[in-house]
């Protein structure tokens, strides 16, 4: 025992005094955060400056109608069309503007021009013809002899409000943002078991290679140098989880912070650069509140089964799926011959990985989704993909018991072929091979 | 100190050991020795622990092996190997540890050996940044660092230069005179010579030979000498069967003869007929040398299956 703990303590700090376990540690959140503020960023901050659009409206009804927008202002031009052409030209260095020009006609043709100095952002135009579509379509309402009245009750906006029938009564269940949150996970998972278990496949043919491993199962058995490695190497991975999660959930929580405050200052900062009165708080706030919304509600998730199950379903495939790939490590001479081995232990996590965002999601109370869920190779991401969905507790015990005779399973069989492969050099082991060393004595 | 009892390893197609059996004395320096796959790993194997037999048994003073002689024994494998990325100091303390010692115990003892054999500067240096003949001496240090009392060196000499070779040996000696128990197992049969009390020789499975090395020279004494003596002329004959002359070389009045004494006679009878006809100036018998009865041994047990 004494000896495993040492080996777990030399495999955990070889690795997290590594320069590059310090530089994944902190540039992973970075990165991600990275992503997610410049996502806010571009969402919130439409960097487009604003447009000033002249209207010269020859109808002489629309004009007034047109409201302003974050990146659009309306100015109904005094000039005449060719004047107004021209005073864009000059002032095309310090002020960017358009001319919209609105035929008298406007009803019939439907058509009305632009003038710019320069090509026009799609954006520009789909929202100019957007707002004199509405404009055209009251109007011909109107012509048609319903009342304004009429129209505003027509206006419908219809959103859902999830509620879940539980023992408890009803509740708000935020699907949406638990289903988002256990993604994310089962997606950490996926490649976690990736990375960690590579890892300890690296490690093996590491010793193997270095001939070490000879050195070293003569002080101790086969068995506890692989138990070492492995929990010494998973133990790298959970140090490596509760910093990511405690370095994210600071620097979000930092830049959350920056980016509401800066926010509202944006929505007054901004309105004396159009030059009418017209204000443009109602959309910032708006989306504001719509932010704050989406926060509330991944506030509301009920982290605890999520998280639980993460940690219970991560430790669970980690040790499942990282004696499998000590087992390959032990069986190869070098990284490169482990192609022919690695194919079969990917696939069940590969093949969930990928129904788990259609299939899983559509249906995540068929047979399918419960199979998954329940066979251990594929529990992992199975499982954590349809708890947001609400799992019958009896599946849960199941399936993590299920899971912990997997790993116990798959740690017998390859701490078996582990004892005998570790000290087969050149020789390129076949399946068959595999079996043979599998039945070998003591 | 260790006795291996009938010992049987079967790998699937080929039987690694067959019924091997021999008694390793407390103290002694026993010389492991064999053809390229004959077995001799799988036996040090065994002895260390890393496989079993399939069936016999391996006493260590008296007891079955069991875990707790795991930090009685130190191996010094042929193949070397140390973890490259780590550095020399930690890594003797951690196998130092692995093998029962306490790290205050094993770092003092790394101090000891490393003012011992001139490395006190590399406690911080990393194995990839040593040369190949550096790596074996730290090799070496993490194989004797827990004082073991029986000591099994495969090939200890392989990738040394003649001066730390020599630095290596002497080591060894040292600790044999101190009452270590050494199994030595090489192809290099010079150095058996100079340091084996005892050999055994195995082949394919099978043990062929074993005995003290004076014994076992003994044993294939074949009745030859080489006499040098000055004469003018050829010597002649006898006419009995005395001896068969093997070889002859004259240089100037020099004569050197390798001669064959008939199974039931003595080299006094062959003096006594040479004495009247030459003047002797040098006799000596020709003990054959144990890489001659390694050579003689390996190819006259040949089996022609094999090959």
């Amino acid at each position: 025992m004494n000896k495993i703990l040492l080996i777990i303590q030399r495999e955990y700090l070889t690795r997290v005094r590594k320069r590059s376990f310090l530089l994944t540690t902190f540039l992973i959140p970075l990165l991600f955060i990275g992503m997610y503020a410049t996502i806010f960023y571009v969402a919130l901050h439409n960097d487009e400056p604003v447009t000033t659009v002249y209207v010269v409206d020859e109808s002489g009804q629309i004009a007034n109608r047109l409201t302003n927008t974050d990146h659009l202002a309306f100015v109904q031009s005094t000039q005449s069309a060719e004047q107004q052409k021209k005073n864009l030209e000059k002032e095309k260095e310090e002020n960017h503007a358009v001319l919209l020009l609105i035929p008298a006609n406007i009803h019939e043709t439907q058509t009305v021009e632009l003038y710019d100095t320069e090509k026009k952002g799609i954006q520009t135009l789909r929202t100019i013809e957007a707002k004199l579509n509405d404009i055209l379509k009251v109007d011909a309402l109107k012509a048609a002899g319903i009342d304004l009245q009429t129209l505003t009750n027509l206006q419908t906006d219809v959103t859902i409000k999830s509620k879940q029938l539980t023992v408890e009564g009803e509740k708000d269940s935020s699907v949406g943002a638990a289903i988002g949150v256990s993604f994310g996970l089962s997606i950490l998972i996926y490649l976690s078991l990736f990375l960690y278990g590579n890892q300890v496949m690296r490690g093996v043919i590491e010793e193997k290679s270095n001939r070490v491993i000879e050195v070293v199962i003569s002080s101790v058995k086969p068995f506890q140098l692989m138990l070492g490695k492995i929990i010494g190497i998973g133990l790298v991975g959970v140090t490596q989880f509760i910093l990511w999660i405690f370095l994210s959930v600071s620097f979000m929580g930092a830049i959350s912070a920056v980016m509401l405050g800066s926010n509202e200052g944006l929505a007054i900062t901004t309105s004396p650069a159009t030059n009418t009165e017209q204000s443009i708080h109602p959309t910032n706030t708006e989306e504001n509140s719509k932010i704050q919304s989406v926060l509330e509600s991944i506030k509301t998730i009920d982290y605890g089964p999520i998280l639980g199950c993460f940690l219970l379903y991560f430790i669970g495939g980690y040790l499942l799926y990282s004696a499998l790939f000590a087992m390959v490590g032990s069986a190869v001479d070098s990284e490169t011959e482990t192609q022919q081995f690695m194919l079969p232990i990917i696939m069940p996590l590969l093949f969930t990985y990928m129904l788990s965002f259609s299939v899983l999601v559509n249906n995540p109370h068929g047979s399918l989704a419960f199979w998954l869920s329940i066979i251990p190779f594929t529990s992992p991401i199975g499982m954590l993909v349809r708890i947001p969905f609400g799992v019958p507790m009896w599946q849960l015990v199941l399936s993590i018991t299920l899971l912990i005779i997997g790993f116990i399973g798959t740690t017998y069989i390859a701490a078996r072929i582990y004892r005998v492969g570790i000290l087969m050099y050149g020789k390129k082991a076949s399946y068959r091979e595999l079996i043979k060393w599998f039945k070998y004595k003591g | 100190m260790l006795t291996i009892d009938n010992i049987v390893k079967q790998y699937a197609t080929h039987r690694a050991l067959d019924d091997v059996s021999m008694t390793i004395e407390r103290g002694k320096i026993f010389g492991l020795l064999g053809p390229n796959g004959a077995g001799k790993t799988s036996l040090i194997r065994i002895i260390n622990q890393i496989t079993a037999p399939d069936s016999g048994q391996v006493l260590f003073d008296g007891e079955v092996l069991q875990p707790k002689h795991i930090s009685k024994i130190g191996y010094l494998p042929e193949e070397r190997g140390l973890y490259k990325k780590m550095r020399i100091g930690d890594q003797l303390v951690y196998l130092g540890r692995l093998k029962g010692l306490s790290k205050e115990e094993a770092k003092q003892r790394i101090q000891h050996w490393f003012e011992k054999m001139d490395m006190q500067s590399w406690w911080d240096k990393k194995v990839e940044d040593l040369s190949k003949g550096m790596q074996q001496k730290v090799q070496f240090v993490a194989t004797v660092l827990h004082q073991p009392d029986l000591l099994i060196l495969d090939e200890p000499f392989s990738g040394f230069d003649p001066v730390n070779a020599d630095l290596i040996k002497n080591e060894i000696l040292e600790l044999n005179s101190g009452g270590t128990t050494i199994i030595f197992s090489t192809h290099r049969m010079e150095s058996v010579e100079e340091l084996c009390h005892h050999i055994a020789l195995i082949h394919q499975a099978k043990k062929i030979l074993d005995g003290p090395v004076k014994t076992i020279k003994n044993n294939y004494r074949e009745n030859k000498f080489k006499i040098t003596c000055r004469n003018q002329g050829s010597i002649p004959l006898p006419e009995s069967n005395l001896f068969t002359i093997i070889s002859q070389q004259i240089i100037e009045n020099q004569t050197t003869l390798i001669v064959q004494i008939a199974a039931n006679k003595s080299i006094n009878d062959v003096l006594s007929y040479l004495i009247p006809l030459v003047e002797l100036q040098h006799l000596e018998e020709l003990i054959p040398s144990i890489h001659d009865i390694f050579i003689k041994e390996v190819t006259a047990s040949v089996n022609p299956n094999s090959y």
